[in-house]
């Protein structure tokens, strides 16, 4: 355990929480989420450059100071925590965890409802266990907070929400619901025999089909009294909220005619899209900055087979240098492992062309700027959410370890792994 | 001592004067002389500035660089920062498009997995890109028994028969696959139980063990020779120890079914992935069995997988267990099989136990210690070069060779496709296209 803890300080704390319990009715929850970290190396991913042997400070669980050790005072009474280095809680951009179960028995997986290729009105948070041990897992590692969801697997799967990995409930948890709309383009949402899509074109045109069902949708309902609006449908609901550009649509392919047919989509309808995946992105890269959209980088270590034979890992490198927004994600698997951790799919990628400061951004400020959540996450700034990754090295390192993870100002895992 | 140890021992003294009469022609005079790099021999500690003497497909002289003198006429290649090491062993892969036994049973002991492999599958090129260099491809774990392995040296060739580890008889070596756990059970006429399981196994053996009697009395008689069984000769071998069962199993209690059916039948068992080993690693120790170990991102994606921990190495490592590591590629991919001695180490493995999990201790797991797997004088010169220490994740495998042969190039443009991917990287390709062509 390389957490320096000084143990009357957490005596003190001890107390002072004790006292709480019986008395939390004296307004300010005390020192519950108050904690301070010294560290030889802080990331803050702010823009500016890493501070070396610096304190950052989080009061009620928000960033309150960072800066070099002797310009942040640590107020008496709260935990110091000293370690090597310290990063921005990671943001993982896409995953499935909470939906899909480590067990993978049909009890554990709601990631994907196969009873119909068009399901918008799926919402994540009902499909959520908070409490999985998979969440737990990628916890251990300085994940804090995940952009999960629907997996991909069929034309339009559901939805998606943003939220950190801690809490008891989901309701606990959840920053952005509903975040993203999940939809599929390629092999992995075609089926088999006389069921539809069961090819490329008819992938397009039910999706268009759809589109243009939720604008007459939309116009129906703006154009009736309130006595004769349409019957509510969920799923052209969700997907009005897409065409309004107030939802994206996360649209996972992998060969590059399957992402230009989405950048068609994006333009024809005039949505928000994001590119999910995305193999093949890198034969593309000037058509995808052109559309402005960004993209989810699939894991730099997925396995090259089928539509993703071509995938290269210096794919997040080469879109990034070609000015586009990306971010990487743990992704979803099928069997095992069940499931990625980002932060060793950032390191690939930084020893395959990104440097480390794009690579560690791809995983917290950046991811959190695509998900629109950087206001909060993302970042170690004055007045941000105190969720904070500590390692013991290079946290890209195979043989360093993650000593820490800090949401909101209160230590969720204290594993050494 | 363990009896794998003592077989191994046995196996290589009675095979090691036919390996060299069994490698490939090759240019035999030429030498080839590694100067400055860090030098990671595997069975010796590692030396600072080392030299490595190659003569045609052999090691001919390893050592720190002052006390070898590089012969008059040698290829002189200037390592210096470099790091070279033992060409990696990986005992447990799938590359090359395996296909074992079918839907019709649970123990199909007489198929063998080199007569599905497809030698221009990429696959081969990615294994040496991540400086593979021997293989155990094996058929997969949806069986009790799903056939014969094949250990393949990753030379450049046209067929797959150019690629084969062959004996001192000229014989393909390999392994025999079994699997216990769920994997293997199913709808009848496989098991759907582990009860049912184990018997089902014991019952072949049982009678493997009886059609091996017949043969022995039946001596030169050629009238009492009972009829081959092809799917029991492998059973045959593996209770004679000339073939080692290379057992799937994940949970605690299947590792002890494992066990005691090779203690039973005397067959020589490596245990691989051993998810639940930390369980039971002083009973693995005791058994003197070897383990050949997986670690994945994350526990889970199967019910017996759950327990899995990174800590598994380490504490097998100090019951007294011999460790090794694969890559079950495609479950993770071979360019990253370093990747995993490293993530064993960040859970408590020795660095010396991590450089001899993928050489050495995985060369002694197929039999070939004799042949590979150490910078040994007198060993096929099957080695990598590295641009920085083999547990960095940001060092990259620089070069790969093979029987004295570079196969891998990362300066290749052929070669650097295959080694980060890109567009053609996942299509069928010769095997060594580009390194062939410079020798």
């Amino acid at each position: 355990m390389s957490i320096r803890i000084d143990r009357a300080f957490v005596a003190l704390l001890t107390f002072v929480t004790f006292s709480c319990w019986f008395s939390f009715s004296f307004a300010t929850p005390a020192l519950a989420q108050d904690i301070a970290v010294r560290a030889d190396v802080i990331y803050t991913m702010d823009g500016s450059a890493p501070i070396t042997d610096g304190i950052v400070l989080v009061r009620r669980g928000k960033i309150a100071a960072v800066g070099p050790r002797t310009s942040v005072t640590v107020p008496e009474g709260v935990q110091l925590l000293d370690v090597a280095v310290v990063t921005p809680g990671l943001v993982d951009a896409h995953t499935v965890v909470g939906l899909a179960g480590q067990y993978n028995y049909d009890h554990d997986q709601d990631q994907l409802e196969r009873s119909d290729p068009l399901q918008p009105e799926l919402r994540a948070l009902d499909a959520l266990n908070i409490q999985e041990r998979l969440i737990s897992w990628v916890r251990s590692f300085g994940v804090t907070t995940v952009h999960t969801g629907h997996a991909p697997g069929e034309l339009i799967s559901g939805q998606t929400l943003i939220a950190k990995t801690t809490g008891n409930t989901v309701d606990d948890a959840v920053l952005v619901q509903p975040a993203m709309v999940a939809a599929t383009l390629g092999d992995s949402a075609q089926k088999d025999g006389k069921k539809s899509p069961g090819t490329r074109g008819k992938q397009m045109a039910m999706l268009r089909a759809e589109l243009i069902k939720a604008q007459e949708y939309r116009a129906k309902l703006a154009a009736a009294e309130d006595d004769k609006k349409p019957a509510r449908d969920l799923g052209l609901e969700m997907l009005v909220r897409v065409l309004d550009g107030e939802i994206p649509m996360l649209i996972n392919a992998h060969r590059q005619q399957d992402l230009s047919n989405a950048l068609r989509l994006a333009r024809e309808f005039e949505i928000r899209i994001v590119l999910d995946g995305a193999a093949e992105a890198y034969r593309i890269t000037d058509e995808i900055l052109e559309a402005g959209v960004p993209v989810f980088v699939h894991p730099t270590m997925q396995r090259a087979n089928r539509e993703t034979k071509n995938l290269t890992m210096e794919n997040a490198a080469r879109l990034n240098a070609a000015g586009i927004p990306i971010a990487l994600q743990s992704g979803y698997e099928s069997y095992v492992p069940k499931t990625r951790c980002v932060l060793f799919e950032a390191a690939i990628a930084a020893a395959n062309g990104l440097s480390f400061q794009d690579a560690l951004a791809s995983i917290t400020i950046d991811a959190a700027r695509i998900l629109g959540i950087d206001a909060r996450v993302g970042s170690i700034e004055v007045g941000k959410d105190g969720d904070l990754a500590m390692y013991d090295g290079d946290p890209f390192e195979y043989t360093s370890h993650c000593v820490g993870t800090i949401i909101d100002g209160r230590i969720v895992s204290d594993i050494v792994r | 001592m363990p009896r794998f140890f003592l077989l191994a021992l046995l196996v290589s003294l009675v095979s090691a004067p036919f390996a060299t009469a069994q490698d490939r022609e090759t240019d035999s005079d030429a030498v080839h002389a590694f100067v400055g790099a860090r030098v990671i021999p595997a069975d010796a500690a590692e030396i600072e500035r080392g030299t490595l003497i190659v003569r045609g497909s052999q090691i001919a002289a390893v050592g720190p660089v002052d006390s070898i003198e590089v012969p008059d006429g040698a290829v002189v290649h200037d390592v210096t920062g470099k790091v070279l090491m033992p060409g990696l062993i990986c005992t447990h892969s799938h590359v090359g498009g395996i296909g074992g036994a079918d839907g019709s049973g649970p123990i199909q002991p007489e198929v063998q997995v080199f007569e599905s492999l497809n030698i221009h599958q990429s696959g081969f090129r990615r294994a040496v890109a991540g400086g593979l260099t021997t293989l155990n491809i094996m058929p997969g774990s949806g069986h009790l028994i799903s056939g014969q392995t094949i250990y393949v040296k990753l030379r450049g060739g046209d067929t797959i028969d150019d690629i084969v580890y062959r004996d001192a008889e000229g014989r393909r070596m390999g392994g025999l696959k079994m699997a216990n756990g769920t994997n293997s059970m199913r709808d009848a006429p496989f098991p759907g139980t582990r009860g049912k399981s184990a018997a089902l196994v014991r019952e072949k053996f049982v009678k493997a063990r009886e059609y091996a009697d017949k043969i022995e009395k039946a001596g030169d008689d050629a009238e009492k020779m009972p009829p081959r069984d092809l799917s029991l000769e492998p059973l045959v071998e593996a209770m004679a120890g000339t073939r080692i069962v290379h057992h799937h199993t994940h949970r605690h209690d299947d590792i002890m079914t494992v066990l005691r059916l090779s203690n039973e039948f005397g067959f020589r068992v490596v245990l691989h992935h051993v998810s639940e080993g930390w369980k039971v690693a002083d009973e693995i120790a005791k058994a003197g069995a070897p383990c050949s170990l997986i670690l994945v991102d994350s526990p889970g994606g199967k019910l017996e997988a759950i327990n899995l921990i990174y800590e598994t190495a380490a504490v097998l490592e100090q019951a007294g267990a011999l460790v090794a590591f694969h890559t079950d590629d495609w479950i993770t991919d071979s360019r990253h099989f370093l990747r995993m001695p490293a993530l064993g180490i960040r859970a408590g493995l020795s660095r010396e136990t991590a450089i001899r999990s993928v050489t050495i201790h995985g060369a002694i797991m197929l039999d070939l210690a004799n042949r590979t797997g150490s910078l040994t004088p007198g060993k096929d010169a099957d080695f990598i070069v590295l641009n920085g220490d083999p547990f960095s994740v940001y060092t990259k495998v620089l070069e790969t060779w093979v029987e004295g042969t570079k196969v891998f190039d990362r300066s290749d443009p052929d070669d650097y496709l295959h080694a980060v991917g890109g567009y053609g990287a996942g299509d069928d390709t010769k095997l060594y296209l580009c390194c062939q062509e410079q020798h």
